[in-house]
Protein backbone atom coordinates (compact mmCIF):
# COMPACT_ATOMS: atom_id res chain seq x y z
CA UNK A 1 0.00 0.00 0.00
CA UNK A 2 1.02 3.49 -0.94
CA UNK A 3 2.45 5.81 1.66
CA UNK A 4 -0.44 7.72 3.62
CA UNK A 5 -1.61 11.27 1.44
CA UNK A 6 -2.62 12.96 4.90
CA UNK A 7 -2.00 12.08 8.24
CA UNK A 8 -3.63 13.85 11.13
CA UNK A 9 -1.98 13.67 14.63
CA UNK A 10 -3.80 14.69 17.97
CA UNK A 11 -5.23 17.89 16.28
CA UNK A 12 -6.85 20.55 18.76
CA UNK A 13 -8.42 23.54 17.89
CA UNK A 14 -10.12 25.63 20.57
CA UNK A 15 -11.42 29.29 20.37
CA UNK A 16 -11.56 30.25 23.97
CA UNK A 17 -13.90 28.02 25.92
CA UNK A 18 -15.62 26.56 22.78
CA UNK A 19 -13.30 23.47 21.85
CA UNK A 20 -13.97 23.25 17.90
CA UNK A 21 -11.81 19.49 17.41
CA UNK A 22 -10.74 17.78 20.12
CA UNK A 23 -8.29 14.98 20.13
CA UNK A 24 -8.87 14.24 16.19
CA UNK A 25 -6.43 11.23 14.29
CA UNK A 26 -6.65 9.51 10.91
CA UNK A 27 -5.03 8.73 8.42
CA UNK A 28 -5.52 9.10 4.64
CA UNK A 29 -4.49 7.33 1.13
CA UNK A 30 -4.12 8.26 -1.78
CA UNK A 31 -7.35 8.17 -4.03
CA UNK A 32 -9.61 7.92 -0.94
CA UNK A 33 -12.66 9.99 -0.31
CA UNK A 34 -13.66 10.51 3.05
CA UNK A 35 -16.62 11.98 4.36
CA UNK A 36 -17.41 13.76 7.06
CA UNK A 37 -20.64 14.36 8.57
CA UNK A 38 -22.05 15.34 11.74
CA UNK A 39 -24.85 18.19 13.36
CA UNK A 40 -24.10 21.71 13.05
CA UNK A 41 -21.61 23.21 14.47
CA UNK A 42 -20.31 20.18 15.56
CA UNK A 43 -16.79 21.46 14.24
CA UNK A 44 -16.62 19.74 10.89
CA UNK A 45 -15.94 22.89 8.93
CA UNK A 46 -13.43 23.97 11.10
CA UNK A 47 -11.46 20.53 11.11
CA UNK A 48 -11.50 20.97 7.23
CA UNK A 49 -9.83 24.40 7.40
CA UNK A 50 -7.52 22.81 9.45
CA UNK A 51 -6.61 19.82 7.04
CA UNK A 52 -6.77 22.53 4.06
CA UNK A 53 -4.17 24.94 5.90
CA UNK A 54 -6.78 27.74 6.13
CA UNK A 55 -6.68 27.46 9.87
CA UNK A 56 -3.83 27.07 12.06
CA UNK A 57 -4.52 23.85 14.81
CA UNK A 58 -4.27 24.85 18.48
CA UNK A 59 -1.91 21.81 19.09
CA UNK A 60 -1.99 18.71 16.64
CA UNK A 61 -0.07 18.37 13.55
CA UNK A 62 -1.25 17.80 9.74
CA UNK A 63 1.32 15.91 7.91
CA UNK A 64 0.74 15.84 4.14
CA UNK A 65 2.90 14.20 1.74
CA UNK A 66 4.47 16.56 -0.23
CA UNK A 67 5.92 15.71 -3.77
CA UNK A 68 9.53 16.33 -3.31
CA UNK A 69 9.41 16.52 0.55
CA UNK A 70 7.74 13.56 1.62
CA UNK A 71 5.21 14.21 4.47
CA UNK A 72 5.72 17.60 6.24
CA UNK A 73 3.30 19.20 8.70
CA UNK A 74 1.72 21.81 6.74
CA UNK A 75 1.70 24.24 10.02
CA UNK A 76 5.58 23.80 9.97
CA UNK A 77 6.00 25.13 6.31
CA UNK A 78 6.82 28.95 5.83
CA UNK A 79 4.01 30.63 5.00
CA UNK A 80 5.02 31.51 1.42
CA UNK A 81 5.92 27.32 1.07
CA UNK A 82 2.13 27.15 2.80
CA UNK A 83 0.61 29.31 0.19
CA UNK A 84 2.28 27.57 -3.09
CA UNK A 85 1.06 23.99 -1.37
CA UNK A 86 -2.70 25.37 -1.12
CA UNK A 87 -2.55 26.98 -5.15
CA UNK A 88 -1.13 23.72 -6.76
CA UNK A 89 -2.01 20.87 -4.67
CA UNK A 90 -4.77 21.67 -2.71
CA UNK A 91 -8.22 22.85 -3.87
CA UNK A 92 -11.02 24.24 -1.65
CA UNK A 93 -14.62 24.07 -2.52
CA UNK A 94 -16.61 26.46 -0.13
CA UNK A 95 -20.35 25.74 0.11
CA UNK A 96 -21.18 29.69 -1.19
CA UNK A 97 -19.37 29.93 -4.16
CA UNK A 98 -19.47 33.56 -4.19
CA UNK A 99 -16.67 33.32 -1.18
CA UNK A 100 -14.79 31.74 -4.26
CA UNK A 101 -15.44 33.28 -7.49
CA UNK A 102 -14.57 37.32 -8.48
CA UNK A 103 -18.13 37.94 -9.27
CA UNK A 104 -16.88 41.24 -11.29
CA UNK A 105 -14.50 39.10 -13.53
CA UNK A 106 -16.16 36.65 -16.52
CA UNK A 107 -16.40 32.90 -16.12
CA UNK A 108 -13.01 32.06 -18.00
CA UNK A 109 -11.07 34.38 -16.12
CA UNK A 110 -12.12 33.07 -13.13
CA UNK A 111 -11.40 29.20 -13.90
CA UNK A 112 -7.76 31.03 -15.82
CA UNK A 113 -7.24 33.32 -12.51
CA UNK A 114 -5.62 29.72 -10.96
CA UNK A 115 -3.65 29.01 -14.34
CA UNK A 116 -2.16 32.30 -14.18
CA UNK A 117 -1.32 32.62 -10.46
CA UNK A 118 0.76 29.63 -11.14
CA UNK A 119 2.77 31.04 -14.03
CA UNK A 120 0.51 30.45 -17.67
CA UNK A 121 1.39 33.55 -19.64
CA UNK A 122 -0.48 31.97 -23.20
CA UNK A 123 -3.40 33.99 -23.04
CA UNK A 124 -4.92 31.18 -25.66
CA UNK A 125 -3.38 28.03 -23.81
CA UNK A 126 -5.53 29.21 -20.83
CA UNK A 127 -8.38 29.88 -22.57
CA UNK A 128 -8.38 26.62 -24.52
CA UNK A 129 -7.91 25.19 -20.76
CA UNK A 130 -10.71 27.32 -19.47
CA UNK A 131 -12.90 26.48 -22.30
CA UNK A 132 -12.26 22.73 -21.72
CA UNK A 133 -13.19 22.78 -17.77
CA UNK A 134 -16.38 24.80 -18.32
CA UNK A 135 -17.77 21.98 -20.66
CA UNK A 136 -16.42 19.26 -18.04
CA UNK A 137 -18.38 20.91 -15.31
CA UNK A 138 -21.66 20.57 -18.02
CA UNK A 139 -21.44 24.58 -18.33
CA UNK A 140 -21.77 26.14 -22.24
CA UNK A 141 -18.61 26.96 -23.30
CA UNK A 142 -20.10 29.75 -24.98
CA UNK A 143 -20.91 31.59 -21.70
CA UNK A 144 -16.88 31.69 -21.31
CA UNK A 145 -16.72 35.06 -21.06
CA UNK A 146 -19.80 36.02 -18.84
CA UNK A 147 -19.90 36.93 -15.63
CA UNK A 148 -20.52 34.57 -12.41
CA UNK A 149 -23.46 37.16 -11.42
CA UNK A 150 -25.34 36.02 -14.14
CA UNK A 151 -24.82 32.45 -13.66
CA UNK A 152 -27.47 30.76 -11.50
CA UNK A 153 -26.51 28.93 -8.23
CA UNK A 154 -26.10 25.51 -9.14
CA UNK A 155 -23.99 26.87 -12.16
CA UNK A 156 -21.60 29.02 -10.15
CA UNK A 157 -21.08 26.21 -8.02
CA UNK A 158 -19.77 24.13 -10.77
CA UNK A 159 -17.80 26.66 -11.87
CA UNK A 160 -16.75 27.11 -8.49
CA UNK A 161 -15.57 23.40 -9.14
CA UNK A 162 -13.95 23.64 -12.43
CA UNK A 163 -11.53 26.40 -10.86
CA UNK A 164 -10.55 24.23 -8.11
CA UNK A 165 -9.90 21.35 -10.41
CA UNK A 166 -8.01 23.31 -13.49
CA UNK A 167 -4.77 23.39 -11.61
CA UNK A 168 -4.92 19.03 -11.43
CA UNK A 169 -4.63 19.67 -7.30
CA UNK A 170 -3.93 16.38 -5.57
CA UNK A 171 -6.67 16.86 -2.65
CA UNK A 172 -9.54 18.89 -2.83
CA UNK A 173 -11.58 19.63 0.56
CA UNK A 174 -15.09 20.48 0.12
CA UNK A 175 -17.44 22.19 2.05
CA UNK A 176 -21.27 21.02 1.62
CA UNK A 177 -20.98 21.28 -1.94
CA UNK A 178 -24.28 20.56 -2.52
CA UNK A 179 -25.65 23.03 0.55
CA UNK A 180 -28.45 25.23 -0.92
CA UNK A 181 -29.14 24.02 -4.42
CA UNK A 182 -32.52 22.47 -5.31
CA UNK A 183 -32.64 18.34 -5.53
CA UNK A 184 -32.27 17.73 -8.97
CA UNK A 185 -29.60 20.13 -9.68
CA UNK A 186 -28.35 18.59 -6.37
CA UNK A 187 -28.34 14.83 -8.11
CA UNK A 188 -26.83 16.61 -11.34
CA UNK A 189 -23.82 17.66 -9.56
CA UNK A 190 -23.12 14.70 -7.39
CA UNK A 191 -23.43 12.59 -10.58
CA UNK A 192 -20.50 15.03 -11.91
CA UNK A 193 -17.89 15.18 -8.66
CA UNK A 194 -18.45 11.27 -8.59
CA UNK A 195 -17.27 11.09 -12.26
CA UNK A 196 -14.45 13.41 -11.79
CA UNK A 197 -13.43 12.08 -8.62
CA UNK A 198 -13.28 8.66 -10.11
CA UNK A 199 -11.92 9.82 -13.59
CA UNK A 200 -8.59 12.17 -11.71
CA UNK A 201 -7.93 9.92 -9.01
CA UNK A 202 -8.37 12.40 -6.99
CA UNK A 203 -8.56 12.47 -2.74
CA UNK A 204 -10.96 14.63 -1.25
CA UNK A 205 -12.23 15.22 2.14
CA UNK A 206 -16.21 16.02 1.47
CA UNK A 207 -17.85 17.68 4.70
CA UNK A 208 -21.56 17.25 4.55
CA UNK A 209 -24.80 16.86 6.90
CA UNK A 210 -26.74 15.38 4.11
CA UNK A 211 -26.55 11.30 4.63
CA UNK A 212 -27.00 10.68 0.94
CA UNK A 213 -24.43 12.80 -0.47
CA UNK A 214 -21.94 11.22 1.80
CA UNK A 215 -23.29 7.13 0.60
CA UNK A 216 -22.90 8.57 -2.64
CA UNK A 217 -19.40 10.19 -2.67
CA UNK A 218 -17.48 8.72 0.14
CA UNK A 219 -15.64 5.94 0.98
CA UNK A 220 -15.03 6.15 4.54
CA UNK A 221 -16.96 8.32 6.89
CA UNK A 222 -16.26 9.86 10.18
CA UNK A 223 -19.20 10.88 12.17
CA UNK A 224 -18.69 14.10 14.48
CA UNK A 225 -20.13 15.12 17.37
CA UNK A 226 -19.23 18.08 19.71
CA UNK A 227 -15.95 18.45 18.15
CA UNK A 228 -14.96 14.80 18.68
CA UNK A 229 -15.09 11.90 16.20
CA UNK A 230 -17.83 9.44 17.68
CA UNK A 231 -17.14 6.79 14.53
CA UNK A 232 -15.44 5.81 11.77
CA UNK A 233 -15.61 3.27 9.25
CA UNK A 234 -16.22 2.55 5.58
CA UNK A 235 -19.17 4.19 4.46
CA UNK A 236 -21.79 1.38 4.02
CA UNK A 237 -20.57 0.04 7.63
CA UNK A 238 -21.11 2.78 9.25
CA UNK A 239 -24.87 4.23 7.87
CA UNK A 240 -25.89 -0.03 7.58
CA UNK A 241 -24.42 -0.56 10.97
CA UNK A 242 -24.03 2.37 13.38
CA UNK A 243 -22.62 1.74 16.64
CA UNK A 244 -22.41 4.99 18.35
CA UNK A 245 -26.19 6.21 19.89
CA UNK A 246 -25.36 9.66 17.99
CA UNK A 247 -24.75 8.03 14.56
CA UNK A 248 -28.19 5.69 15.32
CA UNK A 249 -29.91 8.56 15.77
CA UNK A 250 -28.57 10.44 12.70
CA UNK A 251 -28.98 7.55 10.59
CA UNK A 252 -32.52 7.03 11.76
CA UNK A 253 -33.30 10.87 11.21
CA UNK A 254 -33.18 10.76 7.35
CA UNK A 255 -36.34 11.00 5.89
CA UNK A 256 -37.92 8.26 3.39
CA UNK A 257 -39.81 9.70 0.75
CA UNK B 1 13.90 83.48 22.77
CA UNK B 2 16.99 85.78 21.54
CA UNK B 3 16.17 86.54 18.32
CA UNK B 4 19.32 85.21 16.10
CA UNK B 5 19.66 87.19 13.10
CA UNK B 6 18.00 85.55 9.88
CA UNK B 7 20.03 83.13 7.91
CA UNK B 8 20.30 84.66 4.49
CA UNK B 9 18.50 81.93 2.34
CA UNK B 10 16.30 82.35 -0.55
CA UNK B 11 12.34 82.33 -0.30
CA UNK B 12 9.36 83.64 1.15
CA UNK B 13 10.58 84.43 4.48
CA UNK B 14 7.41 83.26 6.50
CA UNK B 15 8.53 79.35 5.31
CA UNK B 16 11.09 77.35 5.57
CA UNK B 17 13.14 76.76 2.32
CA UNK B 18 10.91 74.86 0.05
CA UNK B 19 7.61 75.28 2.33
CA UNK B 20 8.63 71.89 4.43
CA UNK B 21 10.53 71.67 7.41
CA UNK B 22 13.89 70.43 7.69
CA UNK B 23 13.12 66.86 9.93
CA UNK B 24 10.44 66.47 7.32
CA UNK B 25 12.43 66.54 3.81
CA UNK B 26 14.82 64.58 6.25
CA UNK B 27 12.24 61.81 6.69
CA UNK B 28 11.28 61.96 3.11
CA UNK B 29 14.67 61.67 2.19
CA UNK B 30 15.09 58.60 4.33
CA UNK B 31 12.31 57.14 2.53
CA UNK B 32 13.53 58.13 -0.71
CA UNK B 33 16.80 56.08 -0.14
CA UNK B 34 15.05 53.19 1.21
CA UNK B 35 12.66 53.44 -2.36
CA UNK B 36 16.14 53.46 -4.37
CA UNK B 37 17.58 50.95 -2.93
CA UNK B 38 14.77 48.78 -3.25
CA UNK B 39 13.35 49.53 -6.91
CA UNK B 40 9.59 49.94 -6.92
CA UNK B 41 8.83 48.50 -3.41
CA UNK B 42 6.67 51.08 -1.96
CA UNK B 43 7.81 52.95 1.10
CA UNK B 44 5.50 54.03 3.46
CA UNK B 45 5.63 57.66 4.75
CA UNK B 46 3.81 60.19 7.14
CA UNK B 47 2.77 62.31 4.23
CA UNK B 48 2.29 66.04 5.31
CA UNK B 49 -0.89 68.26 4.65
CA UNK B 50 0.37 70.36 1.58
CA UNK B 51 -1.14 73.85 0.59
CA UNK B 52 -3.39 71.82 -2.41
CA UNK B 53 -5.77 69.37 -2.64
CA UNK B 54 -5.40 65.89 -2.18
CA UNK B 55 -5.12 64.51 -5.93
CA UNK B 56 -3.39 67.52 -7.24
CA UNK B 57 0.05 66.15 -6.50
CA UNK B 58 0.61 66.32 -2.68
CA UNK B 59 3.10 63.47 -3.26
CA UNK B 60 4.44 65.16 -5.79
CA UNK B 61 5.29 68.14 -4.05
CA UNK B 62 6.79 66.62 -1.20
CA UNK B 63 9.52 64.87 -2.84
CA UNK B 64 10.54 67.39 -5.03
CA UNK B 65 10.59 69.32 -1.93
CA UNK B 66 12.93 66.98 -0.13
CA UNK B 67 15.16 66.98 -2.90
CA UNK B 68 15.36 70.43 -4.55
CA UNK B 69 18.43 72.92 -3.51
CA UNK B 70 18.77 76.63 -4.37
CA UNK B 71 21.14 75.59 -7.17
CA UNK B 72 18.09 73.30 -9.00
CA UNK B 73 15.91 74.42 -12.31
CA UNK B 74 12.57 73.44 -12.06
CA UNK B 75 10.45 72.18 -14.58
CA UNK B 76 6.43 71.25 -14.31
CA UNK B 77 4.38 69.40 -16.44
CA UNK B 78 0.88 68.49 -16.36
CA UNK B 79 -0.55 65.98 -19.25
CA UNK B 80 2.76 67.07 -20.93
CA UNK B 81 1.75 70.84 -21.04
CA UNK B 82 3.80 73.55 -18.97
CA UNK B 83 0.86 75.92 -19.27
CA UNK B 84 -1.79 73.86 -17.65
CA UNK B 85 -3.24 75.05 -14.28
CA UNK B 86 -1.75 71.99 -12.23
CA UNK B 87 1.39 73.22 -13.84
CA UNK B 88 1.50 76.25 -13.40
CA UNK B 89 0.36 76.61 -9.82
CA UNK B 90 3.19 74.23 -8.65
CA UNK B 91 5.84 75.93 -10.78
CA UNK B 92 4.43 79.29 -8.98
CA UNK B 93 4.09 77.61 -5.66
CA UNK B 94 7.87 76.02 -5.62
CA UNK B 95 9.23 79.72 -6.87
CA UNK B 96 7.85 81.31 -4.08
CA UNK B 97 9.11 79.09 -1.71
CA UNK B 98 12.79 78.27 -2.83
CA UNK B 99 13.19 81.24 -5.56
CA UNK B 100 14.94 78.46 -8.08
CA UNK B 101 14.74 79.31 -11.62
CA UNK B 102 12.23 77.55 -13.41
CA UNK B 103 12.10 76.50 -16.66
CA UNK B 104 10.22 75.16 -19.54
CA UNK B 105 12.69 73.29 -21.81
CA UNK B 106 12.89 69.93 -21.01
CA UNK B 107 17.11 69.61 -21.39
CA UNK B 108 17.82 72.55 -19.25
CA UNK B 109 15.85 71.17 -16.16
CA UNK B 110 17.63 69.21 -13.10
CA UNK B 111 14.33 68.52 -11.31
CA UNK B 112 11.15 67.83 -13.36
CA UNK B 113 7.62 67.02 -11.64
CA UNK B 114 5.25 65.45 -13.79
CA UNK B 115 1.64 64.54 -13.97
CA UNK B 116 0.28 61.98 -16.61
CA UNK B 117 2.86 62.11 -19.19
CA UNK B 118 6.96 61.34 -18.97
CA UNK B 119 8.69 64.27 -21.67
CA UNK B 120 9.26 63.26 -25.17
CA UNK B 121 12.91 64.33 -25.53
CA UNK B 122 15.32 61.66 -23.54
CA UNK B 123 16.38 62.46 -20.05
CA UNK B 124 20.08 62.56 -18.88
CA UNK B 125 22.24 61.49 -15.33
CA UNK B 126 21.74 64.78 -14.44
CA UNK B 127 17.93 64.86 -14.52
CA UNK B 128 15.26 63.91 -11.85
CA UNK B 129 11.89 62.61 -12.51
CA UNK B 130 9.31 63.28 -9.52
CA UNK B 131 5.80 61.49 -10.59
CA UNK B 132 2.45 62.54 -9.10
CA UNK B 133 0.72 59.04 -8.05
CA UNK B 134 -2.77 59.17 -7.16
CA UNK B 135 -3.03 55.16 -6.23
CA UNK B 136 0.22 53.27 -6.06
CA UNK B 137 -0.92 50.42 -5.11
CA UNK B 138 -1.06 48.25 -8.48
CA UNK B 139 -3.24 45.22 -7.29
CA UNK B 140 -5.66 47.26 -5.68
CA UNK B 141 -9.00 46.53 -8.14
CA UNK B 142 -7.86 42.87 -7.46
CA UNK B 143 -7.07 42.59 -3.85
CA UNK B 144 -8.91 45.31 -1.64
CA UNK B 145 -7.30 43.58 1.60
CA UNK B 146 -3.94 45.86 2.42
CA UNK B 147 -2.55 43.17 4.40
CA UNK B 148 -2.78 40.58 1.61
CA UNK B 149 -1.55 43.29 -1.01
CA UNK B 150 1.81 43.16 1.05
CA UNK B 151 1.52 39.30 1.05
CA UNK B 152 1.31 39.44 -2.55
CA UNK B 153 4.67 41.42 -2.86
CA UNK B 154 6.20 40.08 -0.34
CA UNK B 155 6.56 36.58 -2.30
CA UNK B 156 5.85 38.04 -5.38
CA UNK B 157 2.60 35.82 -5.95
CA UNK B 158 2.10 38.59 -8.50
CA UNK B 159 -0.10 35.83 -11.17
CA UNK B 160 -3.45 37.40 -10.09
CA UNK B 161 -2.34 40.07 -12.21
CA UNK B 162 -2.69 38.88 -15.44
CA UNK B 163 -6.45 38.21 -14.33
CA UNK B 164 -7.51 41.49 -15.38
CA UNK B 165 -5.74 41.45 -18.89
CA UNK B 166 -6.99 38.48 -20.06
CA UNK B 167 -10.40 40.25 -19.24
CA UNK B 168 -9.32 42.81 -21.35
CA UNK B 169 -8.60 40.33 -24.23
CA UNK B 170 -11.65 38.45 -23.62
CA UNK B 171 -13.91 41.14 -24.03
CA UNK B 172 -12.03 43.68 -26.94
CA UNK B 173 -9.53 41.18 -28.30
CA UNK B 174 -6.65 43.14 -26.87
CA UNK B 175 -5.24 44.65 -24.07
CA UNK B 176 -7.61 47.58 -23.73
CA UNK B 177 -5.56 49.11 -20.59
CA UNK B 178 -4.18 52.44 -21.86
CA UNK B 179 -2.94 54.32 -18.63
CA UNK B 180 -1.76 53.45 -15.69
CA UNK B 181 -0.48 49.74 -17.19
CA UNK B 182 1.50 47.76 -14.89
CA UNK B 183 5.23 46.93 -14.85
CA UNK B 184 7.72 44.45 -13.47
CA UNK B 185 10.74 47.22 -11.84
CA UNK B 186 13.86 45.09 -12.18
CA UNK B 187 12.32 41.48 -12.15
CA UNK B 188 11.34 41.96 -8.64
CA UNK B 189 8.39 44.18 -7.97
CA UNK B 190 5.16 45.10 -9.69
CA UNK B 191 4.60 48.60 -9.22
CA UNK B 192 1.72 51.19 -10.95
CA UNK B 193 3.90 53.31 -13.26
CA UNK B 194 0.82 56.02 -12.02
CA UNK B 195 -1.11 57.56 -14.86
CA UNK B 196 0.84 57.80 -17.78
CA UNK B 197 -0.23 56.32 -21.06
CA UNK B 198 0.79 53.09 -21.77
CA UNK B 199 3.13 54.80 -24.89
CA UNK B 200 5.56 56.09 -22.34
CA UNK B 201 6.13 52.99 -20.38
CA UNK B 202 8.99 52.17 -23.14
CA UNK B 203 10.69 55.68 -21.78
CA UNK B 204 10.88 53.85 -17.91
CA UNK B 205 13.34 51.11 -18.85
CA UNK B 206 16.85 51.97 -18.64
CA UNK B 207 15.98 56.03 -18.42
CA UNK B 208 19.39 57.35 -17.63
CA UNK B 209 17.40 59.94 -15.31
CA UNK B 210 15.99 58.85 -11.42
CA UNK B 211 12.66 58.68 -11.44
CA UNK B 212 10.77 59.14 -8.10
CA UNK B 213 7.22 58.17 -7.35
CA UNK B 214 5.06 60.01 -4.48
CA UNK B 215 1.83 59.34 -3.03
CA UNK B 216 0.47 61.79 -0.87
CA UNK B 217 -2.93 60.77 0.26
CA UNK B 218 -1.80 56.70 0.33
CA UNK B 219 1.29 58.16 2.10
CA UNK B 220 3.78 55.96 -0.26
CA UNK B 221 7.14 56.25 -2.00
CA UNK B 222 8.83 54.27 -4.33
CA UNK B 223 11.41 54.94 -6.98
CA UNK B 224 13.29 53.34 -10.37
CA UNK B 225 17.11 54.25 -10.40
CA UNK B 226 18.72 54.97 -13.29
CA UNK B 227 19.36 52.39 -16.05
CA UNK B 228 16.91 49.74 -14.63
CA UNK B 229 14.87 46.96 -16.07
CA UNK B 230 11.17 47.75 -16.46
CA UNK B 231 8.97 45.43 -18.14
CA UNK B 232 5.38 46.27 -18.93
CA UNK B 233 3.44 42.63 -18.14
CA UNK B 234 1.92 41.15 -21.07
CA UNK B 235 0.98 37.70 -22.93
CA UNK B 236 3.33 35.61 -24.75
CA UNK B 237 0.41 35.58 -27.49
CA UNK B 238 -0.25 39.14 -27.26
CA UNK B 239 2.81 41.04 -26.05
CA UNK B 240 3.07 44.85 -24.86
CA UNK B 241 1.76 47.60 -27.49
CA UNK B 242 1.81 51.44 -27.36
CA UNK B 243 -0.76 53.60 -28.93
CA UNK B 244 -0.57 54.52 -32.49
CA UNK B 245 -2.04 57.52 -34.42
CA UNK B 246 -3.32 57.65 -37.74
CA UNK B 247 -2.81 61.47 -37.82
CA UNK B 248 0.38 63.66 -36.99
CA UNK B 249 0.55 66.65 -35.40
CA UNK B 250 -1.07 69.25 -36.80
CA UNK B 251 1.68 71.87 -35.15
CA UNK B 252 4.54 70.31 -36.20
CA UNK B 253 4.02 66.93 -37.84
CA UNK B 254 5.58 65.01 -35.47
CA UNK B 255 5.01 61.41 -36.43
CA UNK B 256 5.96 59.60 -33.04
CA UNK B 257 4.98 61.34 -30.13
CA UNK B 258 2.13 60.99 -28.03
CA UNK B 259 -1.19 63.12 -29.60
CA UNK B 260 -3.77 64.97 -27.60
CA UNK B 261 -6.92 65.67 -29.65
CA UNK B 262 -8.39 69.34 -29.74
CA UNK B 263 -11.50 70.33 -30.34
CA UNK B 264 -11.31 73.53 -32.58
CA UNK B 265 -15.28 74.39 -33.12
CA UNK B 266 -19.42 73.29 -33.00
CA UNK B 267 -18.87 71.86 -36.46
CA UNK B 268 -17.01 68.68 -35.24
CA UNK B 269 -13.37 70.37 -36.61
CA UNK B 270 -10.43 68.80 -34.35
CA UNK B 271 -7.08 68.91 -34.83
CA UNK B 272 -4.50 66.55 -33.09
CA UNK B 273 -1.10 68.13 -31.37
CA UNK B 274 1.35 66.53 -29.19
CA UNK B 275 0.76 66.75 -25.55
CA UNK B 276 4.22 67.65 -24.78
CA UNK B 277 4.21 71.26 -25.38
CA UNK B 278 7.99 72.11 -25.31
CA UNK B 279 8.87 69.03 -27.80
CA UNK B 280 6.45 70.77 -30.06
CA UNK B 281 7.57 74.37 -29.68
CA UNK B 282 11.75 72.84 -30.51
CA UNK B 283 10.22 71.21 -33.64
CA UNK B 284 8.39 74.11 -34.89
CA UNK B 285 10.75 76.32 -33.86
CA UNK B 286 13.12 73.99 -35.96
CA UNK B 287 11.17 74.75 -39.26
CA UNK B 288 8.69 71.50 -38.87
CA UNK B 289 5.15 72.38 -39.76
CA UNK B 290 2.04 70.22 -39.61
CA UNK B 291 -1.20 70.22 -41.62
CA UNK B 292 -2.71 73.09 -39.38
CA UNK B 293 0.25 75.00 -39.29
CA UNK B 294 -0.57 78.63 -40.01
CA UNK B 295 -4.79 77.90 -39.62
CA UNK B 296 -6.45 81.06 -38.16
CA UNK B 297 -7.44 78.88 -35.03
CA UNK B 298 -3.83 77.54 -34.60
CA UNK B 299 -2.46 80.89 -34.56
CA UNK B 300 -4.94 81.77 -31.37
CA UNK B 301 -3.60 78.18 -30.17
CA UNK B 302 0.19 78.86 -30.70
CA UNK B 303 0.23 82.25 -29.00
CA UNK B 304 -0.88 80.95 -25.89
CA UNK B 305 1.51 77.82 -25.99
CA UNK B 306 4.91 79.76 -26.62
Amino acid sequence: MSAPLLQVEALNQRFGRIEACRDIDFVMHPGEVIGIVGESGSGKTTLLKCLAGRQVPTSGRVLYDMRVKGPTDLYALSEPERRLLMRTDLGYVTQNPRDALRMGISAGGNVGERLMVNGARHYGAIRDTASDWLERVELDPGRIDDRPATYSGGMQQRLQIAKTLVVNPRLVFMDEPTGGLDVSVQARLLDLLRGLVRELGLSAVIVTHDLAVARLLADRLMVMRRGEVVEQGLTDQVLDDPHHPYTQLLVSSVLQP
Amino acid sequence: MSAAPARERPGDPAYNFAYLDEQTKRMIRRGLLKAVAIPGYQVPFASREMPLPYGWGTGGIQVTASIIGPEDRLKVIDQGADDTTNAVSIRRFFHRVTEVETTEETADATVIQTRHRIPERDLTENQILVYQVPIPEPLRQLEPREAECRKIHAWQEYGVMHVGLYEDIARWGHIARTYDYPVMVGGRYLMAPSPIPKFDNPKMTKMAALQLFGAGREKRLYAIPPHTDVKSLDFEDHPFEVQKWDETCGLCGAEDSFLDEVILDDAGGHMYVCSDSDFCRHRRDAGHRGAMAGHEAVRVLTEQVS
